[in-house]
């Protein structure tokens, strides 16, 4: 039996009143955190569950919030009307697991490709960006004073960090210094900050027929400029090639907007759209860009290499957004 | 002169086994990243054919926008040096032209099924016919 297998029997029995578990098995998806899948044995029942936690348990990245404050973040969501699987354990040193917690396991569509495209999912596309404006606007009323050790970070200072991470790469791309030289000139004047996930875009959404069932990924939510979450999900590369449908691929600006506004949200400050939507072909780009540091140093992987080669995706995305 | 056949064929072949064979025979993460594999090979295969003529290009190019003579790498990091002190931008002669060359000649070899790529490839035959 594996450390974790074994860790996850006790945490079953001694604190979810289970008998035991089954089928443990690791998701592929996630990067910076490991994502299982078990069954918990209870009753005679199985309930399947999800299991998030740190890669080993305990290598600890430095951007991500930490997987004890996601745990509170989708709690606290959940709280206020955000789709969320239920959080149904934290891991605590004791469960010897590492840092992580354990969620209800929610069946749905994350594959973007999927969400923009697929014939089962057209109902849901006529009304998802009205709701994802919504399910933003009740995750911005959250209170950021109840998570004190997420980063605060204005959009000026926001850009410093990409421009950092861009230089740190010591490779000149020409299209970069165009967008962040764009950027500098057109940073939104500082508003009233508010909690954004931070990584809000189609691919973290567990999407339905019916909608949206799960916001994902938490795990670089911070305090900033909430117009940073309705743009990001404005970027090219989360459209997943239906260029036409620029919230996700799968719907429209004015919707996201007006579903926004409607559900409580501050009023949209539409002259700083494309503002956000450079700004996020930028970061993605930079995101894209490190991976081949990544490559040749902690993973040096196929499919590492691979995104480090979709940099230029972005500077295509770039020169349509400056300089059609 | 190395014997045929050439590089890129061969990247072509193995590429072609990773996905066909391999890919098929293996299943979850494996096949995935057999296909990731594969891809990456084609991708290889591209640069090898494409990125002589189009580095010549680009290195003329730059040459002439900048009024210097250099590596590729030293002619970008010029050009990324005058766009960051706006001593250039999309307003000066050649640098908008030069700027979508390049990238387009990248997205050839790294995703040419890129759904802008293909876009503007589309936007830019229209244009000459």
């Amino acid at each position: 039996m594996t450390p974790l297998l074994e860790a996850l029997e006790n945490v079953a029995r001694s604190k979810l009143g289970g008998d035991g578990v089954d089928n443990l098995t690791r998701l592929t998806a996630g990067a910076t955190q490991e994502i299982w899948r078990f069954e918990l044995l209870r009753d005679g029942e199985r309930t399947p569950l999800v299991l998030r936690r740190a890669p080993g348990g305990e290598r600890v990245s430095e951007t991500a919030v930490g997987l004890e404050t996601e745990a509170r973040l989708i709690r606290a969501a959940a709280a206020v009307g955000v789709p969320e699987p239920p959080v149904v354990h934290v891991l605590a040193p004791s469960d010897g697991a590492g840092h992580g917690f354990i969620m209800g396991f929610v069946e749905g569509e994350t594959l973007g490709g999927r969400i923009a495209k697929s014939e089962a999912l057209a109902p849901a596309r006529t009304f998802l960006a009205r709701q994802c404006g919504e399910i933003l606007a009740r995750i911005h009323g959250l209170d950021a004073d109840d998570f004190p050790t997420l980063n605060r970070s204005t959009p000026a200072e926001l850009m410093d960090r990409y421009r950092d991470i861009y230089r740190a790469t010591a490779w000149p791309r020409p299209v970069f210094e165009l967008a962040f030289r764009w950027l500098a000139d057109h940073c939104p004047a500082p508003r009233e900050m508010k909690l954004v996930h931070g990584d809000f875009r189609n691919g973290n959404l567990m999407i339905g027929p019916e909608g949206v069932r799960a916001v994902l990924d938490w795990e670089i939510a911070h305090v900033g400029d909430p117009m940073e979450d309705l743009g990001w999900i404005c970027t090219s590369p989360w459209r997943f090639g239906v260029l036409d449908k620029p919230v996700g691929g799968f719907g429209e600006r004015e919707d996201l907007w007006a579903g926004y506004e409607a559900a409580g949200g501050a009023p949209v400050r539409r002259d700083e759209a494309l503002f956000w939507e450079v700004f996020g072909s930028m970061r993605w780009g930079v995101m894209c860009a490190g991976m081949a540091a990544a490559f040749r140093g902690p993973d040096p992987s196929v499919e590492r290499a691979v995104i480090a080669r979709r940099t230029s995706e972005n500077e295509i995305d770039l020169l349509r957004l400056l300089a059609a | 002169m190395q014997d045929q056949p050439t590089p890129p064929e061969v990247l072509a072949a193995v590429a072609a086994f990773l996905r066909i064979v391999v890919a098929a025979e293996t299943k979850g993460a494996t096949s995935f990243q057999a296909r990731v594999a594969a891809n990456a090979l084609e991708m290889m295969r591209r640069q090898l054919e494409l990125a002589p003529a189009a580095e010549a290009d680009e290195r003329e190019r730059l040459t002439a926008l900048l009024g210097r003579e250099g590596g590729l790498f030293e002619l970008n990091s010029e050009l990324s040096r005058r766009l960051e002190a706006g001593e250039v931008d999309l307003s000066t002669p050649g640098v908008r032209a030069h700027l979508w060359k390049t990238t387009m000649a990248k997205l050839a070899v790294d995703q040419p099924t890129y759904a802008a790529y293909q876009a503007e490839l589309g936007a830019a035959k229209s244009l000459e016919e």
